[in-house]
This record gives C-alpha cells, sequence and structure tokens, in this order.
C-alpha cells in the first residue's frame, strides 16, 4: 500500500491522493455535463419564447429529453459523488475505500450517461426524462440508465465503506461532523432511489427488447417516481450539506446545535421518499388516504425538516457574525456579509431561491387539491428551476469555488467574473423559475411545442399574458445561461490556466493526524438581541412563513371559484 | 468547533437546543398539521375533489361506450375533422377518448348540472388541462377514470393535452361548451 497524503495548506485538510482524484474527476465530469445540460436548456427555453421558436417540434422534444436527463440525472449526481468522497474521505482524513471500484464506478457512469445520450441523438428516444410507458424509447435510452445507476450505487458503497475504515482506523474522534452525516443522509436516499430505478427500468428495458409484453402505465408512474422524485431529495440533502459546509468554511460557523439539525436530517431519511406520491395525485387508481398522508411526506415532517434547516443554516452564519462584532440590530451581520466573494453570495442566493420559490411552489402544489390547478402545467419546471437549478445547481456552483483551488491547487481564474457569476446564474434562474410559474397559473403547458396549436383542428387561444410570461421566462433563460457559461469559463479557466499556488503541499506516505474533537466553549457566547442569538434569522424565517402561508390559501381560494367536481 | 469537525460533545445529543430553533420548530410544525388536515377538510367541506374512482378498461371496450354515447346524442359536427358535438343527458355518464392527437368527441353540457365524466387512453399517456379555469388531469391507457364535474360557468372551454405525447402533441386540442 502506498498510501499518500497531503495537507492542503489554507484548509489544513488531509487529501488522499486516489480521493483527490476521484473528486478532481468526477467534478470536471459533473462540469461539462452541466455545460452541455445548460446549452440545451438555452435550446428549449428559447423555443418556448413563442416569438423566437428556435427549433422545430421533433428536435424540441429531443433537446428537452437531454436537457432533462443531462441536468436532473447526470450533472448532479456526478457532483454528488465528488461531495460523497469529500465527506468521506477529506473530511475524515482516511483514505478512500476501493480507489479502483471507484473508477469502475466512474466508468459506468459515462459510458451509460454516453450511451442515453446517443439513444437521444438517434432521434428515437425522445419520451423525455420520465419515459411514461407505453410510448417507446430505444433499448439502449433505458440500458444507458441503468449503468449510470450502477455506478452511482457503487460510488455510494464506496463512500459508506469510507465511513467504516475511518471508524476502524480511529481517523476521527467522536461522532462524523455535521457536513458528513448530511452526505450520509444524500447516500442513503441515494440507495432507495436507485433500487427503485432498478425496479422499474429492468423490466421497462427488457419490454424494450420485446422481452416483456406489457408494462402497465400506472405501476410504471408509481414506481417510477420513487425514483424520479426521490433522485432530487438526494440534490435537497447534499445541497444542505454544502449550506452548512460552506457557513463553516467561509464564516467559521458552528451548528445552533447538533441534535436539531441532525434530527432534520433524519427526518429526511424517513419520509421524504414517499412525497414522490404529489406526482400522481390525478392518477386513477390510487386511493385518497394514501394520497394525502404520501404527497404530505407522512404530515409534513420532511418539509419541517426543510424549514428546520433555512433557519439553523443562516442561523449559524448570524451568530459567527455576531460574535466577530457585527451584533448590531437585526440585519448587520447580512448587510456586512461578503457579498463579493462567489462562495457566500452564491450559497445565500441558493438558500433564499430555495426557500422563496422552490420550497414554497412545491409545498403548495403538492397539496392534493392546489394540484389540480398545477399539475403538468408549466409552473411544474418553475417550481423545479426553484428547487433543483437555482437551488442544488447554485450551491454546487458555490463550493466549486472553495473546492477547485483546493484540488487543482491554482487561483481563481478571472476573479471579477466569478464575482458576478452567482448573480447572473442566481438572478437569471429565479426570474425564469418565476416567469414559467405565473405562465403555468394561467394554464400554460409543460413540455409543449407550440402553445399556439399549430396544425389543431379546434381553435383556442391562451391570454396575452401567458404569452408575455413566456417571452419573459426566455430573456430570463438567456441571463441564466450567460451565469452558467461564466461558471464554466472561471472554472476550465482555472483549470487549465490559473496561477499556481505556491505554498508546498508534498505528498507523504504517512497517515494524516487525527481529526479532533474541538473545545467545547460552551454556548453561543453572549450576542444577539432579547435572548435570541440569532433575531435576523428569525425574523427572516416568519417572513417565508407569512408568505407560505398567503399563497397557500390563495391557491384554495381561486380553485373554490371554478367548476365543482368529485 | 464547525460543521466540519465532530460535535464538541462527545454526547451531541445533550447539547442544549437554542431558543430560536425551539420557537421555529413549534411555529412550522403548526402549519405543517395545518397543511396536512386542510387536504381531507377539503374532501368533505371543498367542492373541487378526486374520489379515485377509476376502473379496468381496454380500447376497444372504452371506444365501444364512446360510439354508443356519440350514436344517441350527437346534435351537430364541427371544426375540419367533422367532430360530432355531443349533447348528452344531465346525470349521465359522458365519455371522452384520448389518442393520439385528439380529444374525441366535442362535449357539449348544461350548466349547472352534473355528468359523469368518463376517461381513457387509446394508446399512450395524455393529460387533460381544461382551460381557462385550468383545471388539470392525467389520462392513462387501460384505465376508465371517473370524474363527476359540475360545470358552474356557461362558456367555450380548451381541452389542452398536458402530458407530452408526440410530435404533434401540441395539437391535441378539444372542446367542451357549457350553456345555459
Amino acid at each position: 500500500m502506498s498510501d499518500q497524503f497531503r495537507i492542503c495548506p489554507r484548509s489544513g485538510l488531509a487529501l488522499h491522493k486516489p480521493a483527490e482524484t476521484l473528486i478532481k474527476a468526477n467534478a470536471v465530469a459533473a462540469v461539462v455535463f452541466l455545460l452541455v445540460g445548460g446549452a440545451l436548456g438555452l435550446l428549449v427555453a428559447l423555443t418556448r419564447w413563442p416569438a423566437v421558436q428556435i427549433l422545430g417540434p421533433e428536435t424540441f422534444y429531443q433537446a428537452l429529453t437531454g436537457h432533462g436527463v443531462v441536468t436532473l440525472l447526470v450533472w448532479v449526481i456526478f457532483f454528488e459523488v465528488a461531495v460523497l468522497y469529500f465527506c468521506s474521505s477529506v473530511l475524515l482524513r482516511c483514505r478512500l475505500a476501493t480507489p479502483k471500484i471507484g473508477w469502475v464506478a466512474f466508468a459506468l457512469m459515462m459510458i451509460g450517461a454516453a450511451t442515453t445520450a446517443v439513444a437521444i441523438l438517434q432521434g428515437g428516444s425522445s419520451v423525455m426524462f420520465t419515459s411514461y410507458v407505453p410510448m417507446p424509447a430505444a433499448p439502449h435510452f433505458y440500458l444507458g440508465l441503468i449503468l449510470f445507476a450502477v455506478g452511482a450505487l457503487l460510488a455510494c458503497f464506496i463512500f459508506l465503506g469510507t465511513l467504516v475504515i475511518a471508524k476502524e482506523e480511529k481517523t476521527y474522534e467522536g461522532s462524523l461532523p455535521l457536513v458528513t452525516f448530511g452526505a450520509l443522509t444524500a447516500a442513503i436516499i441515494a440507495i432507495f432511489t436507485i433500487a427503485s430505478g432498478a425496479v422499474i427500468l429492468v423490466p421497462t428495458f427488457l419490454w424494450s427488447i420485446g422481452y416483456i409484453s406489457e408494462i402497465d402505465p400506472l405501476m410504471y408512474r408509481v414506481i417510477w417516481w420513487a425514483m424520479g422524485h426521490s433522485s432530487q431529495q438526494i440534490n435537497v440533502a447534499a445541497m444542505v450539506s454544502v449550506w452548512y459546509a460552506i457557513a463553516a468554511l467561509v464564516f467559521g460557523a458552528k451548528p445552533l446545535s447538533e441534535k436539531v439539525s441532525r434530527g432534520a436530517f433524519l427526518l429526511y431519511i424517513l419520509f421524504i421518499c414517499i412525497a414522490s406520491a404529489h406526482h400522481l395525485l390525478v392518477d386513477p387508481g390510487l386511493g385518497t388516504e394514501w394520497k394525502i398522508f404520501n404527497t404530505s411526506y407522512a404530515m409534513y415532517l420532511a418539509v419541517l425538516a426543510s424549514m428546520i434547516h433555512g433557519l439553523t443554516v443562516p442561523g449559524a452564519i448570524e451568530v459567527a457574525q455576531r460574535e466577530k462584532g457585527l451584533d448590531n440590530g437585526l440585519f448587520e451581520w447580512l448587510r456586512k456579509a461578503p457579498w463579493g466573494n462567489p462562495i457566500f453570495s452564491g450559497m445565500f442566493i441558493s438558500l433564499v431561491g430555495f426557500g422563496f420559490l422552490g420550497g414554497i411552489s412545491g409545498v403548495v402544489m403538492g397539496a392534493e387539491q392546489i394540484n389540480f390547478l398545477i399539475h403538468n402545467t408549466i409552473y411544474v419546471p418553475g417550481h423545479f428551476h426553484g428547487t433543483v437549478a437555482l437551488g442544488t445547481t447554485l450551491a454546487f456552483m458555490a463550493i466549486t469555488y472553495w473546492l477547485v483551488p483546493v484540488l487543482f491547487r491554482r487561483e481563481i481564474f478571472l476573479p471579477k467574473l466569478a464575482q458576478w457569476q452567482p448573480y447572473l446564474f442566481g438572478i437569471g434562474t429565479a426570474l425564469s423559475a418565476f416567469f414559467m410559474m405565473g405562465a403555468g397559473t394561467v394554464g400554460v403547458s409543460r413540455r409543449h411545442w407550440d402553445m399556439a396549436f399549430a396544425g389543431s383542428a379546434v381553435e383556442w387561444d391562451y391570454p396575452g399574458v401567458a404569452y408575455t410570461m413566456m417571452a419573459l421566462n426566455g430573456v430570463s433563460a438567456v441571463i441564466a445561461v450567460l451565469g452558467g457559461a461564466a461558471f464554466v469559463i472561471v472554472i476550465v479557466g482555472t483549470i487549465l490556466f490559473g496561477k499556481k499556488i505556491e505554498e508546498p503541499s508534498e505528498y507523504k506516505a504517512a497517515q494524516p493526524s487525527v481529526l479532533a474533537r474541538p473545545q467545547d466553549t460552551g454556548g453561543h457566547g453572549n450576542v444577539g438581541v432579547a435572548g435570541f442569538t440569532a433575531p435576523g434569522t428569525f425574523v427572516l424565517a416568519l417572513v417565508l412563513l407569512v408568505v407560505f402561508v398567503v399563497y397557500y390559501f390563495i391557491n384554495y381560494g381561486y380553485l373554490a371559484t371554478v367548476w365543482h367536481f368529485s | 468547533m464547525s460543521a466540519l469537525q465532530p460535535p464538541a460533545q462527545r454526547i451531541w445529543w445533550n447539547q442544549p437546543v437554542e431558543r430560536a430553533e425551539l420557537m421555529w420548530i413549534g411555529i412550522a410544525l403548526v402549519w405543517c398539521l395545518i397543511m396536512f388536515f386542510m387536504m381531507p377538510f377539503w374532501h368533505v367541506f371543498g367542492n373541487q375533489n378526486y374520489s379515485g374512482e377509476a376502473y379496468r378498461t381496454t380500447p376497444e371496450q372504452f371506444s365501444a361506450k364512446v360510439e354508443e354515447m356519440v350514436e344517441q346524442y350527437t346534435v351537430r359536427h364541427e371544426t375540419a375533422r367533422n367532430y360530432p358535438v355531443v349533447q348528452p343527458p344531465a346525470g349521465s355518464d359522458i365519455y371522452l377518448l384520448a389518442r393520439l392527437w385528439e380529444w374525441y368527441p366535442i362535449l357539449e353540457l348544461k350548466a349547472g348540472e352534473t355528468y359523469r365524466l368518463n376517461m381513457s387512453s387509446m394508446d399512450w399517456q395524455h393529460g387533460l388541462s381544461i382551460q381557462p379555469i385550468n383545471i388539470n388531469s392525467q389520462v392513462l391507457p387501460g384505465y376508465q377514470k371517473v370524474l363527476t364535474i359540475t360545470p358552474t360557468e356557461p362558456g367555450e372551454y380548451a381541452l389542452v393535452c398536458n402530458e407530452y405525447c408526440g410530435v404533434l402533441h401540441h395539437a391535441m386540442l378539444g372542446k367542451i361548451y357549457v350553456t345555459e
């Protein structure tokens, strides 16, 4: 064994060479796929801009299928594999378990993604990310997804194996750090997700080659969404871990209390996966009780978890800032935060955007009856661009600004551009999500080439405001894509042309020092207002709650005015 | 002590919880429970629900029902494709068939009357989006879904397909008339 560790001179983290190489490979693959997915997203948004309509129907549905698969699955999962390796090997100062299998996992994910990409490019598999049966795709469309999932599953096991090694070899004292605990949550949800994916995609693949005669469309939907939605819950858990990590890296923030933050992650594990039922609220053949219990993540206990993280992450930052002397009034800590640092600004825009746009819209549209107003309208992509693009993607971008100099030992290239990038991407994505939700509210359909219904025997027009919203969505998407392009330029530029970091950091064949438990300083110092250590955050949380409650009842109020049905 | 390090206390469970956290958990939990109970509440007191009524069917069985209704209650034909406009009696079972790429037939209903709307697909999955009231639903092949509807306002309503169903998905448009 030639285990090699180096100590990062800036962060003091221990990097195990094989882990470091794997993290680099997965993160670079992720960024490349983000580039592809973003370019496809631009084509989709420009086609749905009625005055532009850049693609014809066939290429549009092809691009949309590609955009969905590449961004919702390939980009985020490659990045999450990097996050898992980082949170186990690097944070715990431990060697990575079975790096060779890590390369097998990487190869399987690459081959899988390429296979599905080829199927989509060939044109016979424009079935969307959901690939609802009985609309058929080419067999290699499903096969590629299966290979990709097997690779991701191997990566999860390597993560778990590394945790076992760290425990066994006592590379850390006490319990797992909170960020690793969050990553463990993501890995557990990922294993459930991939198992569900196997249960439905393997038979669907067999059906596509003629080995199975029929796949029931309702069964497909029930099981597919156990993968389709849960895969987005991996993103949520990974994103929240990244938020905590950035709060610690930028501010030295410590969790308000370990019990609450860990308890919230535990709620994710227990309840978040059943929420895939909210995709099935208008499906025939499923019982009302089943729908209500599951769509509410068991009485909204997983929503409670996200609301807790929404308080504890900025709360931890607020306390850290107040302890540094920014203890005046409610919001001095926030006003004087490092808004020019893309690691912080990206994370904070991600947090606010996820809460106000993605989070509120997601819970509201998942209410059984409000779903009638939203099911399959473009409100749905509006919602998940608020969660996956504005939330997860921007959080991952933010931590990349910290990760790349540590891994590649180069300074950030074009730092001014990097400073602007989170705002460009964040504001563009937020507006795009907002306008999609607006268009969906007036009935515009998702996954639809032409809102003017060219070639239809029946005539009908959406109101003018729907066209305006779709045009504004197009403009916003262009801004978001510019922000995405800026990210790729900065990151690729840093890796290729960034100024080399001079401080030495040699690999040594020695075990690094143990990750010690810090001194118990007891409590959070004498900061805050009126007995609250984080009063500003508490006020912000209450603002979120008011918006949430008002918006929720507005929707029920509108619903009460339409046709009666039961 | 940060989120990147192990907890400072060996038994982190004993670390006291911040006051803001406790209050927020309480408030958020109450809101979560309100949202939860709103759904069964609306089933009892609201007028917009789906009971889940559905049956197994086949394209042959379902299209036979549709044809029966069309033969009995057609009042006129419309559009270039000569779609029958059907005026079924109030309170009856009415049928709406989804296929690539049309809704069949055109229904003419009376405002304030109640109908049992049966829906199924002949081929792939489709989505029923009633505009401009923006009520949306899912239509699957092999399943006959029954939604008991009472149109409240007279007017012309469009049926947009909002589940992607192939290259002419965007042209799949149907109609319901609601008369006084």
